[in-house]
């Protein structure tokens, strides 16, 4: 038997991280992976239909009227903040400590709920206080589903994590709900890169050029 | 109040043509006999829990060919209601409104609805077995698949009587498929129905990527892989980076329209160029898609009945791996004329023209197979043989067409329609029928007729040549696509009686062969062995059809070709020793798939119509069942020894 095609269940399965020593548990993380790879197509999609209409405001607002540098900053400072506390939610978890994962887990979703409250307020403020609605202008378009698709992103992370911490409350550290916890974290780790990417491509270009 | 109502109704259900109520009271029909039928013999309870309900990828693989059948016959209709229509010059039996309907759901019928799904159950019935596996990596994402294939083809289909049907071609242009000239709800069913069986397609991609890298069997390498599972590899790449481009381009359009967005509109801003961009980005890769497997396919049965191993194994592999890549970079070839410089459309016209050199060399090492084989003649291997002109023809006229100068000539007649049905026909569907007979023993456990599936194949087959060929001619006469009706004197009209006696032909060879499978149901010859074509890979070293669990004993691998390298060791009597069974886990039957894309369905139909109370409610329901599967721990279940015992033993494989 060659090397390739040795199972997991032939490799010494106890040096292994728990979310990695079932097959299962290999299986869905690899197909997270891909699942990711994915989403990485589906976001470079949307930015490039935003930056091929970025200039297309229509006589609307453009980005140098809307765009305020403060409130982005916050939300992007707290957006990574969250990336770090979920990093350290899954120390705890290669740990084993239910409490720790438990909390760094809940600091992140909070964390999450001020980013979304936040954007949201940007949104309407955009949206109702300086008439730049999404049937504004194409650039507006684009910025509201670009960065409307990654809040729902995140959205939906807060209810999944929340679902998870359910389950590690009933049945603490187990081979899958260890996976479940490490999947979260790197689906909220590739959001995180996203909206990075968002911060440069979309604000920082826009505010500079 | 009731003049409400009547007006409402009026509007809500396409009236005033003969046709369509017609289809109304089949469907109405078709659907009471289904439900009395299943009433009568008490069938609801093994129709949820053998069928609604199962994840076994053998199961879940023929309800995928089921419902590509079905769909193929409503794209058949279609193309022969069109063919009718065009027959003679100026005839009226399609308005141009509803001949606009009508080649709009038949290529998005055969490209979303047939070639795709029908490759989806081939690949879920084959690829398993071929690779020495148990089931899909992910058993309850592929359920949900293909149950979002299916709400999603129906939502599509119900366009026909219930609203009206989109008419802005397959391609769905803008502007033309905006809401300012296309208001009504034709063209939201194209973009959700699409959506929704779209997001089961790229979760299809997923799965077979990391079935098949995670799953084979101990012993096979990459390069030992059945060349049907590697093409299916490929496919499942080309999937997982083509089918979010479209996700995105599909919302984008939805929300274009739902919600007055300016993506691809002409005011404020939109760009349609934008749509035909994002659109080909994945559609290229979408017909390689529909592609690859069938050469998969092809490469399993030429190599089975010349009874040799495949020529140029590497190069096939590596040849389909460079097809993937180009096609990726070749999508503008779809709008040389509309609008680009010349240098974007040299650098695409070029890398269009590249992708004739790996196609060219498959179909090299095809015919180096062949040669000097002991080739026997079963109705599958005519399919592949008759691929390989048919299909050359449609490669070079697709290399025609690449040269972008020529192609301000070519583009949009019929010159261009006659190249992709000389590709999707000769191609996908002689690729899909080839599949179908030949793994139609793995699946039911007894063989089509060899008789009546030659004459259906001969008549197919024939057909299309009468149809097809012509049709260049009348492309290079001046007939443009798209074209309801058309004057006399043109010199047309010759050409056109005879592609539609083609046409019809094809149908009598459609119906011969849905004729077979009823005949061959009854009737059929038992396929006792498991191994009726003295087959080279692993999915015949189980028995037909295989059970539940596939292998009784994983497999072992040693070489390709590995089931005629274990026949081979059985005759030297090297066979080895039996080993004792072993309980088997297996995943357990979830209903939850099915009634998540149920609520999609309802969720689609909503926005469809712009009806957010319905539209929310469904969408809730979507998430609550995601949040009702994540809570689900006991989702597997052993088979005991006994039952394995009991099993083998049944089909004699115990000794
Ligand atoms: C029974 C054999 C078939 C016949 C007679 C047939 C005939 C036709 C005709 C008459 C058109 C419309 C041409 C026009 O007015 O522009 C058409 C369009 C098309 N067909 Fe077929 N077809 C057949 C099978 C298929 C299959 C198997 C596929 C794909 C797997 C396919 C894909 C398409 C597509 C994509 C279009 C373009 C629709 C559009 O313009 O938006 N056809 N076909
Ligand atoms: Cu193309």
């Amino acid at each position: 038997m060659t090397d390739a095609t040795l199972s997991l269940h032939e490799k010494d399965q106890s040096k292994l991280p728990l979310e990695y020593r079932t097959e299962e548990g290999d299986l869905r993380i690899v197909g997270f992976w891909i699942f990711l790879a994915a989403e990485l197509v589906l976001f470079g999609t949307l930015f490039g239909s935003y930056l091929v209409l970025q200039s297309h405001t229509a006589g609307g607002p453009g980005p140098h009227d809307l765009f305020e540098i403060g409130p982005v900053m916050a939300e992007t400072i707290v957006l990574l903040i969250s990336s770090f506390t979920c990093g350290l939610s899954t120390l705890e978890l290669r740990r084993h400590n239910k409490k720790g994962l438990i909390g760094w887990l809940i600091v992140t979703i909070l964390l999450g709920l001020v980013f979304l409250g936040l954007e949201i307020n940007e949104f309407y403020t955009y949206a109702v206080h300086e008439g730049a609605p999404i049937s504004r202008s194409a650039f507006l378009s684009g910025f509201f589903v670009l960065l409307g698709t990654h809040g729902a992103h995140v959205t939906l992370g807060i209810v999944w994590i929340a679902g998870i911490l359910l389950q590690l409350g009933k049945r603490g550290i187990t081979t899958v709900t260890a996976r479940k916890a490490f999947m979260a974290g790197l689906y909220w780790h590739f959001l995180d890169v996203v909206w990075i990417f968002i911060f440069t491509a979309v604000y920082l270009t826009g505010l500079v050029i | 109040m009731i003049e409400s109502i009547k007006s409402f109704m009026g509007w809500f259900f396409v009236t005033g043509d003969p046709m369509i109520y017609g289809a109304d009271a089949s469907i109405a029909l078709a659907s009471i006999g289904i439900v009395a039928v299943l009433t009568y013999f008490k069938k609801w309870k093994w129709l949820w829990e053998e069928w609604l309900t199962t994840v076994d990828h053998k199961k879940i693989g023929i309800m995928y060919i089921i419902a590509a059948l079905l769909m193929l016959f409503r794209g058949g209709v279609d193309a022969l209601m069109m063919r009718a229509q065009l027959t003679l010059p100026n005839l009226h039996f399609l308005d141009a409104e509803h001949y606009n309907q009508v080649f709009t759901t038949h290529g998005t019928i055969m490209i979303i609805f047939v070639a795709m799904p029908f490759i989806f159950g081939l690949m879920n019935i084959a690829v398993p077995l071929q690779i020495g596996a148990r089931d899909v990596a992910f058993p309850f994402l592929n359920a949900l698949s293909f149950w979002l294939f299916f709400f999603g083809a129906m939502l599509f289909n119900l366009s026909f009587v219930i609203g009206g049907s989109p008419d802005a071609g397959w391609s769905s242009y803008a502007p033309y498929a905006g809401a300012e000239m296309n208001p009504g709800v034709g063209q939201n069913y194209y973009l959700i129905g699409v959506q929704i069986s779209g997001i089961g397609s790229l979760a299809t991609g997923i799965n077979f990527l990391v079935t098949i890298l995670k799953m084979r069997a101990p012993g096979m390498t990459l390069f030992k892989m059945p060349l049907f599972t590697w093409s299916i590899l490929i496919t499942s790449v080309i999937v997982v980076f083509a089918f979010p481009a479209f996700t995105v381009a599909l919302a984008l359009m939805s929300i274009d329209r739902l919600f007055g967005a300016h993506f691809f509109t002409i005011a404020a801003g939109g760009s349609p160029m934008l749509w035909a961009n994002l659109f080909w980005f994945w559609g290229h890769p979408e017909v390689y898609i529909v592609l690859l497997p069938v050469f998969g396919i092809f490469s399993e049965v030429i190599a089975t009945f010349a009874h040799k191993t495949l020529f140029g194994y590497a190069v096939m592999v590596w040849s389909m791996v460079a097809i993937s890549v180009l096609s990726f970079i070749t999508w503008l070839h779809h709008f040389f004329t509309m609008g680009n410089t010349a240098p974007v459309n040299a650098f695409f016209s070029i890398s269009t023209m590249l992708i004739a050199i790996p196609t060219g060399v498959k179909i090299f090492n095809w015919l180096f197979t062949l040669n000097k084989g002991r080739i026997q003649f079963t109705t599958p291997m005519l399919w592949a043989l008759a691929f390989i002109p048919n299909f050359t023809i449609g490669g070079i006229t697709g290399v025609m067409l690449a040269m972008a100068p020529a192609d301000y000539q070519y583009h949009n007649s019929y010159f261009l329609v006659a190249h992709f049905h000389s590709t999707l026909i000769a191609g996908t569907v002689f690729g899909i029928f080839c599949g179908l007979h030949y793994w139609w023993p793995k699946m039911f456990g007894y063989l089509l007729d060899e008789t009546k599936g030659k004459w259906a194949f001969w008549i197919f087959m024939i057909s299309f040549n009468i149809c097809f060929m012509p049709m260049y001619f009348l492309g290079l006469m001046g007939m443009t696509r798209r074209m309801y009706t058309y004057p006399a004197g043109l010199g047309w009209t010759p050409i056109n009686v005879v592609m539609t006696i083609g046409a019809v032909g094809m149908g009598v060879g459609f119906i011969i062969m849905a004729y077979n499978i009823v005949w061959s149901a009854i009737h059929g010859k038992k396929d006792k062995t498991g191994d009726p074509w003295d087959g080279r890979t692993l999915e015949w070293a189980t028995s037909s059809p295989a059970a539940e669990y596939n292998f009784a004993h994983i497999p072992e691998v040693s070489t390709r070709d590995a089931f005629e390298a274990m026949k081979e060791a059985e005759r030297k009597g090297e066979a080895d020793s039996k080993k004792p069974y072993a309980p088997i886990h297996m995943p357990s039957n979830t209903g939850i798939p099915v009634i998540m894309s149920a609520f999609m369905f309802v969720a689609g139909f909503g926005c469809v119509f712009e009806w957010y109370w319905m539209a929310i409610p469904g969408a809730i329901g979507v998430i609550a069942c995601m949040i009702a599967r994540s809570f689900v721990y006991d989702d597997h279940h052993f088979i005991p020894v006994e039952d394995i015992e009991r099993t083998e033993a049944a089909t004699g494989r115990l000794s």
